[in-house]
């Protein structure tokens, strides 16, 4: 029976691995860029959850929303004053290192906000824990949430991007922007959507993250942050089933690795798996192979 | 007046100058051709006109508007389309999302829908595979979904980038069938060409292009008797 609390839990931590990388996922597949301050954008938006609560005594639902507000707000200028004037550079390395500057930038300012020490954040779900099997098994509030919120996430993204216009906007614009011009579609407001919507779900993962794991510090960003763009290229780094498949993947050998192997071995071995899938599948699980415009 | 006029147009790739100082324009109405070799400065004129390169400096005059301030996805519903070179259709959606793209800024269903109706009718082989992944296509159905993307959005004049380029010559008489007929419909036609005896054949007017200059203009049967354009571009 503990083997399938792990697994739940497991589940869980992969739900907020697949909500992040949905946000890396959708950036990378339209603008054609890895975001990599993507995981600090989760961190801020769990200190506005905890600034919200905390400090303003705001409602869970309430400080979800501002944080959310946020970062979508916080998302939308980094690509514009950051990523935008380079978005014709010749050089993809110049985009890359520009946001790893904006993820020190962001971290170092938090830091300096906030502190280095350790927040205690307080949990945004108040749900009691569901027991089964006569109370072997228990499924924590959070999870629930945090499963149900995955779901409903991947699959209002998937109908957003193949029943909306400006899904069909986005998908047009990652396969070519200049052809996406051509039929009238607004390129920059594109990307500026895309940003948007990653960053809200990044405060999303960031204020479930932090419920589940209530340490939060300017650095609580960096490893959800990289594990979930691992997940992202274990999916197929453009595809959105793709960030959930590798998430949950993720998450569940993350926890079972921990429980079963050895709790310091079990990034080492997420690790090991990527760089097995990648040997085998270059393009992850479900990437498609298409050759990459340089 | 003109429906289309450019005017000492300049454009630079960098510190290339690859348009030096054209001028030319397109009435009502005409299929005008623009030949000359690779690398003559066709396509950049083409991706000027619709905004994908700015101009460094000259005027682009469409129905009164001046296209050189007009960001480019502001343009096709100007009444401009354009069929780039390389056909550039989205080719991982279907061959039916591919069409509903180039209607993209319109907003009547019911109009979208009849231009749809058009469009099949012109390219029959378009509505056999309209489920097709476009990517999947050949050569010559790729042509015809991205001239049938480009009338989706209903325009009163194409651009049309060397449609005949990597066809096979049964492929190009079609095509160039096809060309005729929208124009005979009431579509203005600017057709970019290396093919210069099949696009002089339908044209009205051309502009022979040679390194970012035009070099000889006119009556596209007179250029088609003139000397110089037979040895140069006819193979005579
Ligand atoms: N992206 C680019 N960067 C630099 N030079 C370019 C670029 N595109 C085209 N050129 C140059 O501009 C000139 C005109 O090219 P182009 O307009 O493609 O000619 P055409 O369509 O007539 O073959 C050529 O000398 C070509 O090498
Ligand atoms: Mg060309």
């Amino acid at each position: 029976m503990s083997f399938l609390n792990h697994l739940i839990n497991g589940f869980s931590l992969g739900s907020v691995y697949a909500i992040i990388a949905l946000g890396y996922t959708m950036v990378y597949g339209i603008a054609k860029m890895l975001n990599f301050a993507h995981g600090d954008v989760i961190m801020v938006g769990a200190f506005a959850v905890f600034i919200s609560m905390t400090s303003m005594g705001a409602s869970a639902l309430l400080s979800l929303i501002i944080a959310m507000a946020v970062c979508t707000a916080l998302g939308v200028l980094i690509e514009k004053v950051a990523y935008r004037p380079l978005r014709n550079a010749s050089s993809s390395l110049a985009v890359l290192i520009t946001a790893i500057g904006v993820s020190y930038l962001l971290q170092n300012l938090a830091l300096l906000i906030f502190g280095a020490d350790s927040k205690s954040f307080t949990s945004i779900v108040n749900l009691k824990a569901v027991k089964l099997f006569d109370g072997q098994v228990s499924i924590s509030g959070t999870a629930i949430v945090t499963i149900t919120a995955c779901i409903v996430i991947m699959v209002g993204l998937t109908l957003f991007v193949n029943k909306t216009k400006a899904g069909q906007a986005m998908k047009a614009v990652s396969e070519d922007k200049g052809a996406a011009q051509l039929m009238g579609i607004n390129v920059n407001a594109t990307i500026s959507l895309t940003f948007a919507i990653g960053s809200a779900l990044a405060a999303v993962a960031g204020a479930l993250m932090c419920s589940a794991y209530p340490n939060l510090t300017p650095y609580s960003g960096t490893m959800p942050g990289i594990k979930a763009f691992v997940a992202a290229v274990f999916g197929g780094i453009g595809s959105i089933p793709g960030a959930m498949i590798g998430g949950l993947l993720i998450g569940i050998i993350e926890n079972i690795g921990k429980a079963y192997i050895s709790s310091q071995m079990a990034d080492a071995i997420v690790f090991a798996i990527l760089v097995v899938v990648l040997l085998i599948k270059p393009t992850g699980i479900l990437g498609k192979n298409i050759q990459e415009k340089v | 007046m003109a429906m289309l006029t450019i005017k000492d147009l300049e454009v630079y790739y960098g510190v290339i100058n690859a348009v030096k100082g054209i001028s030319f324009e397109v009435n009502q109405g005409e299929i005008i051709a623009l030949i000359g070799a690779n690398g003559a400065g066709k396509t950049t004129i083409l991706h000027t006109i619709t905004g994908l390169i700015q101009a460094k400096s000259g005027s682009i005059e469409f129905e009164g508007k001046e296209l050189t301030k007009t960001p480019a996805h502001k343009i096709v519903s100007l009444g401009m389309a354009h069929v780039p070179e390389g056909r550039r259709i989205f080719q991982q959606l279907t061959v039916y999302d591919n069409l509903k793209m180039g209607a993209y800024t319109r907003k009547d269903k019911k109009e979208i829908a009849d231009t749809l109706e058009m469009v099949y009718k012109r390219f029959p082989r378009l509505l056999e595979r309209k489920n097709q992944i476009a990517g999947t296509l050949s050569g010559g159905e790729q042509q015809m979904l991205a001239m049938g993307r480009a009338l989706m959005s209903h325009p009163s004049i194409i651009l049309m980038d060397e449609p005949s380029m990597g066809l096979s010559p049964l492929y190009v008489s079609e095509i160039f069938d096809i060309i005729k007929e929208i124009n005979k419909s009431g579509t203005t036609v600017l057709l970019v060409e290396q093919n210069a005896k099949k696009a002089l054949s339908i044209a009205n007017r051309a502009y022979v292009l040679e390194t970012g200059k035009i070099v000889l203009s006119g009556d596209a049967n007179e250029l088609m008797n003139d000397d110089s354009v037979k040895k140069a571009y006819l193979g005579e």
